[in-house]
């Protein structure tokens, strides 16, 4: 699991171009695999023929992540950028940043502004060019980029990396499947594109399997951070049954599931009701005449900062309870 | 193609009222489609045969509708209260005509003369909802004999040539891409394409929803009109697009982030073609490739688009050579196939 996270929170894959994690993904889960196809939005869906081929499976962890996107270079060689997903300047700023290339920047904001004047057009990265020719030697309009990989092991097992949102549900759909011994439903395990603005890939891939379960992958904001406030979920209270978040009322059929699951298998769970934010949970449960979609979230801390932090035991509940899933499917 | 963007412009079609310019299109690609269809919505699909037939499903789509009005509430003074339909800045509106309901019927949007501004008021722009029309009624049973609530409007038509080659009208966006579609549609096609002519894509892209549905596209052209920023005070870096630069190409905007490889062959043929274009620099804004991008399975998808100024007013105006650009650039791709795109 640790390599896996290491290997998918380093790659290059921002939103619109997940195509260098979704080769990664693909070398790793290939051995398990009973059919892989890439659809037209990029898509990577695995599938797993299982022992009762009536009821379609389909799990979703997406592959992007925020990040930026080139709008302007200007004369001095300074380059102004937008951005790619829901950014919190405060939180991604005065960072390295790197593009597709290898091209390395700081992204920082100009120096004249006030705390609360700061917005996305007084943010701009500094590749070390001279002139605006020599950045775009390296950088063109519309390229995007993210900031530069971090990954720390922290005390008790806890992990800093950056998009660990989504990359550490890939990480636990890759481990489940390696790890599950039997599929009680043909099973896909789909790595989408676009989520971060607005569960654009999850459409299609649902769309194409039309699945009667749905369980998707992704984090949710540990509630035990400083500064957050009525959220239930902990770091290290174990793996997160969605409730609701934003964008979905989870299907009973899957809470109850996945909570009949945990207790068998002694797995440690908590429940959780996000009160902003959506997933891809959404998009499987209205496609087509609609399926049973819930959501197994992992708690961390500080989304969408360079440092986010999940507990590796909660990861390891998860990738557990999923595994269950898959072998003994629902009751 | 001027003309025919003349008569296009000059149709009262604002978004759920396209039989206007539905009629048109349909009487002038008739005699030049293998076959076309109009489906429940009200969506115009055309189907035309060309030497080959490529193995991926290509559509090409340039929507119908316009930004208009709805009116809401006659008074007894005779004065109509109305709705804008899609995205109109107040501030543009006040004082402009309008063609009202299926007689067109001429209104005015009334403005406050600044005489009676109160000091208060001066410079601020009224709402919507306080907003009305006059046409000329003493009280509202005289109104109601022209008028129903529920009729659209749009501005007037007012298509004319500005200065140096430079084109003023309401709805070039998007009767640009309807005209520059149907002039493709009336030559030989290299490839088998089908043309689509969604409506409602100024309320959120309905129409387009129902199409990508129904026709499954692999790859989808949207033809449309985007905005311009090279205006007074804005910083190059807020442009997105200057008028006289070219054909707009999109790599993101509010809606979409296109396909990469789509955007790379895109620019590659116009290169190739020395065809002049330019990248679209701001995020903002969006067109019906976001229905077809996630709609279904899903389609890989383009936006090519004329750079127009004071887009979503009563005066859009673009630039003529762009156009030609477009239509150039347009027939290149086509030409070319999207076999290896």
């Amino acid at each position: 699991m640790h390599n896996l996270m290491k290997k998918f929170t380093s790659a290059f894959s921002v939103t619109g171009d997940e195509s260098e994690l979704r080769n990664i993904i693909q070398d790793e889960i290939a051995a398990f695999a009973d059919n892989i196809t890439v659809d037209p939005m990029g898509n990577l869906i695995v599938f797993k023929k299982g022992e009762n081929s009536d009821k379609k499976l389909m799990l979703a962890a997406h592959m992007d992540e925020i990040g930026f996107v080139v709008t302007y270079i200007e004369d001095s060689g300074i380059i102004r950028v937008s951005n790619v997903g829901g950014i919190h300047i405060v939180h991604s700023s005065f960072h390295t940043v790197r593009f597709k290339n290898g091209t390395t920047g700081v992204l920082c904001i100009d120096s004249d502004t006030k705390p609360e004047d700061i917005k996305m057009g007084k943010l701009f990265i500094d590749i070390g060019a001279k002139t605006k020719k020599e950045a775009e030697k390296k950088v063109k309009i519309g390229d995007i980029c993210a900031v530069t990989p971090v990954f720390q092991k922290l005390l008790n097992n806890r992990y800093v990396a950056k998009a660990l949102d989504d990359r550490i549900g890939c990480a636990i759909l890759v481990d489940a499947a390696r790890n599950s011994k039997k599929f009680a439903y043909d099973t896909y395990y789909v790595f989408t594109v676009q989520e971060e603005v607005g569960c654009r890939g999850s459409k299609t891939a649902a769309f194409t399997i039309m699945p009667d379960y749905a369980v998707a992958l992704d984090v949710t904001t540990a509630g035990d951070a400083p500064g957050e406030k009525n959220l239930p979920v902990k770091l290290g209270g174990g793996a997160a049954i969605k409730i609701k978040d934003n964008s979905v009322i989870c299907s009973k059929v899957i809470v109850d599931a996945l909570t009949t699951l945990a207790e068998k298998n002694k797995i440690e769970y908590q429940y959780e009701v996000l009160l902003m934010g959506g997933t891809d949970t959404s998009s499987m449960q209205l496609a087509g005449a609609g399926c049973a979609a819930g959501c197994i979230s992992i708690p961390t801390r500080y989304i969408h900062s360079p440092v986010e932090m999940v507990d590796m035991a909660d990861v390891k509940g998860c990738s557990a309870l999923l595994t269950a899933l898959i072998e003994d499917g629902i009751k | 193609m001027l003309d025919r963007l003349k008569n296009y412009c000059n149709c009262i079609s604002p978004s759920g009222c396209e039989d206007e310019i539905r009629e048109l299109i349909i009487n002038d690609i008739k005699d030049y489609t293998t076959s076309y269809e109009v489906d429940r919505m009200g969506n115009l699909i055309a189907f035309k045969k060309g030497k080959k037939t490529p193995t991926k499903k290509i559509l090409l789509s340039a929507h119908m509708d316009e930004i208009g009005f709805m009116m809401k509430y006659i008074s007894d003074e005779g004065y109509i209260y109305f709705d804008i339909i899609g995205g109109i800045d107040p501030r543009v509106i006040g004082g402009r005509r309008i063609s009202i309901g299926k007689n067109k019927t001429t209104g005015i949007i009334a403005s406050k003369a600044i005489h009676l501004q109160k000091a208060n008021e001066k410079g601020i722009c009224v709402p919507i909802e306080e907003m009305y029309i006059d046409i000329g009624c003493t009280d509202r049973i005289s109104c109601e004999k022209v008028i129903s609530v529920g009729d659209y409007a749009t501005f007037q038509p007012n298509f004319e040539a500005l200065g140096d080659n430079f084109i003023k009208s309401k709805a070039l966006d998007d009767r640009f891409g309807c005209a520059l579609l149907v002039e493709i549609m009336q030559k030989e096609l290299e490839y088998d394409t089908y043309f689509a002519f969604p409506i409602c894509e100024e309320v959120g892209t309905d129409g387009a929803k129902e199409i990508a549905y129904n026709f499954r596209p692999d790859i989808v052209i949207v033809i449309e009109a985007t905005t311009a920023g090279d205006i007074v005070d804005a910083p190059k870096a807020r442009h997105a697009c200057d008028l006289r630069s070219g054909a707009v190409i999109s790599h993101m905007d509010g809606g979409t982030i296109y396909d990469k490889q789509l955007v790379e062959f895109v620019k590659k043929t116009a290169e190739e073609n020395k065809i002049k274009y330019q990248i679209k620099n701001v995020i903002a804004g969006g067109n019906e490739a976001s229905a077809y991008q996630k709609g279904a399975s899903g389609a890989r998808v383009i936006a090519i688009s004329a750079p127009t100024r004071y887009i979503h007013s009563a005066s859009n105006v673009v630039y003529n050579d762009d156009l030609f650009e477009i239509k150039e650039l347009v027939s290149a791709l086509l030409e070319r196939g999207f076999e290896n795109a």
